[in-house]
């Protein structure tokens, strides 16, 4: 009997080394939520909740196998990973595909992707492995030639234009610039000097952009174009009330009100149906994964380790708040999935790689500290 | 130096940890912001944003288009659509839906088979809202429904659209059939962009000139604003965006010269295709048996479905394009072609005939024991005599056979516009090389060269691509691809687009050469084997018989047709064209296990080409055309 089990066990011991149970915990609650919405989202098409799980099933592959790499080793990927995102951007410039008036994928073999996606994990590396690389003297030349590094990228990827990733990006790199310790009168004066530029970048902005923007001001100018999401959108988390019309119920999803329900507005559908309780649970449950995120980074070992972790933390923050505030009229409509809800392969990918980087650096936080 | 650093990254990890810390509240703050949203939203706002939803009350109905007709060349419809009432089930709405069923039949006749028809339906459209459980109910069911109808929630009567092939199982694959839109169809759609035009559309082409021209017959789906009620229920339509119909499509098909030819098939077996030389358009395709098509059109039963696929006559392949048969004889007249092109043979070489040829310590036999005596090229075509081309295919070798039948379309799919063709075998070394795994099966025998003279061997051929070679010969070498489609017709804007007549190739072939081919041809009909079958004949044809073994013969056995079971008896095979001077029309015949040539498939091209030159209506077809009473399609559109 008991040298039946052994081997079991050790199986067991070695599938769960190096996974920190609390993220995988709040990542399992937030995916089955999801996909209770997603349920009900896709009644007309049921096979998306199969291929979701698919999905998942994939990203959590993921997840372990980049949780038992080592932050050190993670370090040697960083430039190449930055280069080779870079190099996808210019050929994505260059050669990609336009979807929706939009340039975003490239071909590579038989599948196509979108390289800008890659960047949202490897521009946080390569900043993080900078400023490790500097960590004995820093000073506010580094600070400048990270700037760089960060607003490359960012201008290939609202070039394509696709300006609700690019923000993501662009909020990777802040993140990891700031817990670098850039100084507060320094990011005061950008401050200032931004707000002071924005008159500019309304300037360079497309038509449907600027249109996004006026109308989250104003959603009745525009009640058949964009406000139309924004109106019903908005409409289905407020008649959702307190308890919400209950699973499967909500009517705004069903009668097809709602677009693009089960992606970037899948949060409208979860909203109606489980109302203000529902919303509350969501909060909190995107709240401990931030909380554990952040706790993971200040006992990291490596300034490489925190700055990487931080960020990926507040990234999960970023992706949820941005979503739920575009789906309840505070932000425009920018194309962000709601992360471990929305469906989508690549997106799930993303936020599970991110995790499984968390859980690596958590095991390590020791080794280097002695 | 070294404590300063160690004190240095103390400090740097003390800030870290206050921007940790800082974050840490901002992150708090923005999620208590969103909390506040959701708290105005959904509990002090909700009432406003309650009635909003309460009010949202205005769907979008998609208005079904009108089926393009289809019609033949001369005007004759050969697929239009028929209104009827049918009863639809929305399982959504309904509880128990086998007791609903039950309690229906008081009312409307459902059989058993509806009832499996549904439920086949049921298990292949899972998301479908509403399923018609009966089609086409009588004026008395109407009523009678409707007069109970408060007693069954989700359950209505809907007036559609069906789609109806006058002729039957006549023309069946060329027309095709229509079945509903699976969740392949659904992704094609989805993949060309034009799925929110299917929105509505329960029914698309799955095969023939339906699924050919499913864009130009399809229309353009309107749209209603309906406002509904909170059960999502239509109470009355706002505003109003009609479907357009869809275009109706003419093709090159004499419906009447099919049916005389499908007539003189019988219950025979096989395929006939009769193609315009001038310039391609395809006047006749048959392939027997066929199916009755609108038995797909309410959603075909399994029991009849098994029936179709289950029969070993295989009534849904299409023998005229993807049948492979050896053409026999009938490839004579090439390769007489391919010998006077070649100057390996003139009309005047002879041959003696001892009914035999031995080569390689093999005796092939020719048809007629003790030979046709002295034989020159024209009577080596119209007394079929096969150790003439024994002779003629060791002379010529296999590549030079093999070079001179391809360009007349031999083994190469002739490009029809309809799904479904073969390619057929063209032989040659090459091919064998390619075919074969083994380096002893992949070795070309001189042997084998022989047996292709005479269109044995590894020949094998689709009857349009017989009938496109034949095409050839009688236009002189212009190779057209073979078409259905003569014109289309804008439904809306009375707009006619025509098919220009493609030349594929042509091959360069000199004119003495073709016009004595031609006229050995025409003694075939006269003098030859096939005189019997022409005889008393007022035009000029030409033709040429072939018969193709189904199983091999032994060396000294002799083929007899009472002792072989029915299905290994021989195809009989029949080329022809008409006439002579100014071919009008070119076709090939193929009756399965229907013997020799000149007995079976002769007689029948005989009976094709009288009612296309003279108009002679065979018996048995007293009443060509349906009467045209019913058809909806050009109109606007008429459905719910």
């Amino acid at each position: 009997m008991e040298l039946a089990r052994l081997p079991f066990r050790r199986i067991g011991l070695r599938l769960t080394e190096g996974i920190d149970s609390t993220l995988l915990v709040l990542m399992a609650a937030l995916s089955m939520l999801g996909l209770l919405a997603l349920f009900s989202a896709s009644y007309e098409n049921p096979g998306r909740v199969v291929s979701q799980v698919m999905n998942l099933a994939v990203a959590v592959a993921a997840m372990w196998l980049v949780a038992q790499v080592a932050p050190q080793t993670m370090m040697r990927f960083a430039v190449p990973a930055y280069v080779v995102g870079l190099a996808f951007l210019v050929a994505v410039a260059l050669f990609g595909d336009v979807v929706n008036g939009a340039r975003r994928w490239l071909h590579v073999g038989v599948t196509r992707f979108q390289p800008s996606e890659m960047m949202k994990l490897a521009l946080p590396l390569m900043l993080a492995w900078y400023f490790h690389k500097h960590e004995t003297s820093l000073k506010l030349r580094n600070f400048a030639v990270a700037a760089i590094l960060l607003a490359v990228p960012l201008g290939l990827i609202a070039r394509q234009p696709d300006l609700g990733t690019a923000a993501l990006v662009g909020a990777a790199g802040f993140y990891v610039i700031f817990f670098a310790g850039i100084g507060w009168r320094v990011l005061g004066t950008l401050a200032g000097l931004g707000l002071a530029a924005l008159p500019v970048v309304w300037g360079f902005l497309h038509g449907y952009q600027r249109k996004r923007v006026l109308t989250l001001l104003d959603p009745t100018t525009d009640p058949l174009g964009a406000g139309y999401h924004i109106i019903q959108s908005t409409i289905a988390v407020g008649s959702g009330g307190l308890w919400g019309k209950g699973w499967l119920n909500g009517t705004q999803a069903h009668l097809e009100f709602i677009p693009e329900r089960h992606t970037d507005f899948i949060f409208a559908v979860f909203s109606e149906e489980f109302g203000l309780i529902g919303n509350v649970v969501l909060i909190v449950l995107y709240s401990l994964l931030v909380a554990r995120g952040l706790v993971i980074a200040a006992n990291a070992a490596t300034v490489f380790a925190r700055l990487l972790a931080g960020a990926i933390a507040l990234m999960f923050f970023t992706y949820a708040f941005v979503n739920m505030g575009m789906v309840s009229g505070i932000l425009p409509v920018v194309g962000v999935p709601l992360p471990f809800l929305s469906y989508g392969g690549t997106a799930l990918l993303t936020l599970f790689i991110g995790a499984g980087i968390l859980m690596s650096i958590h095991r390590h936080r020791k080794l280097v500290q002695t | 130096m070294r404590g300063s650093e160690i004190r240095n990254s103390e400090q740097e990890l003390h800030q870290f940890q206050v921007r940790v810390g800082i974050a840490g509240v901002a992150v708090i703050i923005a999620f208590g912001l969103l909390a506040a949203r959701f708290l105005w939203l959904q509990v002090l706002q909700h009432d406003v944003y309650q009635a909003k939803a309460e009010d949202n009350r205005i769907s979008i109905v998609p208005v079904t288009p009108n089926r393009g007709l289809i019609v033949d060349r001369n005007g004759v419809v050969i697929a239009r659509n028929y209104s009827g009432y049918t009863l639809e089930i929305f399982p959504r709405r309904v509880k128990n839906l086998e007791r609903t069923i039950d309690e229906l039949t008081q009312y409307v006749d459902i059989t058993a088979r509806d009832r499996a028809r549904f439920r086949k339906l049921l298990q292949e459209t899972r998301n479908a809202e509403n399923l018609p459980i009966k089609n086409r109910l009588s004026d008395e069911e109407v009523a009678k429904f409707a007069a109970n109808r408060y007693r069954f929630e989700g359950v209505e009567i809907k007036a559609r659209l069906f789609r109806q092939y006058p002729f039957g199982d006549v023309a069946s694959h060329v027309a095709g059939y229509m079945g509903r839109i699976n969740q392949e169809d659904q992704d094609k759609l989805e993949e060309d962009g034009v799925a929110a035009n299917y929105r509505g559309t329960d029914y698309i082409g799955k095969a023939g000139v339906e699924a050919t021209y499913e864009a130009e017959l399809h229309g353009t789906t309107g749209f209603e604003q309906v406002e509904i009620d909170a059960a999502g229920r239509g109470i009355r339509t706002l505003s109003r965006t009609p479907s357009h119909p869809g275009n109706n499509v003419t093709l090159t098909l004499d419906m009447r010269l099919q049916q005389v030819a499908e007539i003189a098939f019988g219950d025979r077996r096989g395929a006939l295709v009769a193609i315009d030389p001038s310039n391609g358009g395809v006047l006749a395709l048959v392939s027997k048996p066929g199916f009755d098509p609108n038995l797909f059109v309410d959603g075909i039963d399994p029991q009849y479905w098994a029936e179709l696929n289950g029969s070993i006559d295989k009534p849904l392949t299409d023998r005229a394009i993807s049948g492979l048969y050896p053409p026999g004889s009938t490839l004579k007249p090439y390769l007489a072609l391919a010998a006077l092109e070649t100057g390996k043979r003139k009309p005047s070489s002879t041959i003696f005939d001892p009914g035999y040829f031995d080569f390689g310590g093999r005796r092939f036999r020719d048809d007629k024991k003790g030979g046709h005596g002295v034989v020159d090229l024209y009577k080596s075509i119209t007394e079929s005599c096969d150790t003439y081309y024994y002779h003629l295919a060791n002379d010529m070798g296999i590549d030079a056979i093999a070079r001179f039948l391809a360009p007349f379309g031999f083994g190469t799919r002739t490009g029809i516009d309809i799904a479904g063709e073969s390619l057929g075998v063209l032989p040659s070394p090459e091919w064998k090389l390619k075919r074969f795994k083994r380096p002893a099966d992949q070795k070309w025998y001189p042997g084998e060269t022989i047996s292709i003279g005479i269109g044995q061997g590894y020949n094998s051929y689709t009857p349009i691509q017989l009938a496109e070679a034949m095409a050839m010969l009688a236009n002189g070498g212009s190779m057209y691809r073979p078409h259905l489609l003569a014109n289309i017709d804008n439904a809306n804007s009375g707009e006619r687009r025509e098919v220009p007549a493609e030349i594929v190739s042509t091959v360069r072939l000199r004119r003495d050469n073709v016009d004595f081919i031609r006229r050995a041809m025409a003694g075939v009909a006269k003098e030859g084997t096939a005189a019997r079958a022409f005889a008393g004949v007022t035009y000029t044809v030409g033709g040429k018989t072939g018969t193709a073994q189904v199983i091999a013969i032994k060396q000294n056995e002799k083929y007899e047709e009472s002792k072989v079971a029915e299905r290994h008896r021989d195809h009989s095979l029949f080329i022809a064209f008409a006439p002579v001077e100014s071919p009008r029309i070119a076709l090939a015949v193929v009756v399965e296990n229907g013997g020799f040539g000149a007995r079976a498939a002769a007689p029948l091209a005989r009976t094709v080409l009288d009612y296309f030159m003279l108009g002679k209506v065979p018996a048995g077809m007293d009443q060509p055309t349906p009467e045209d009473d019913t058809a909806v399609g050009t109109e606007e559109d008429e459905s719910d």
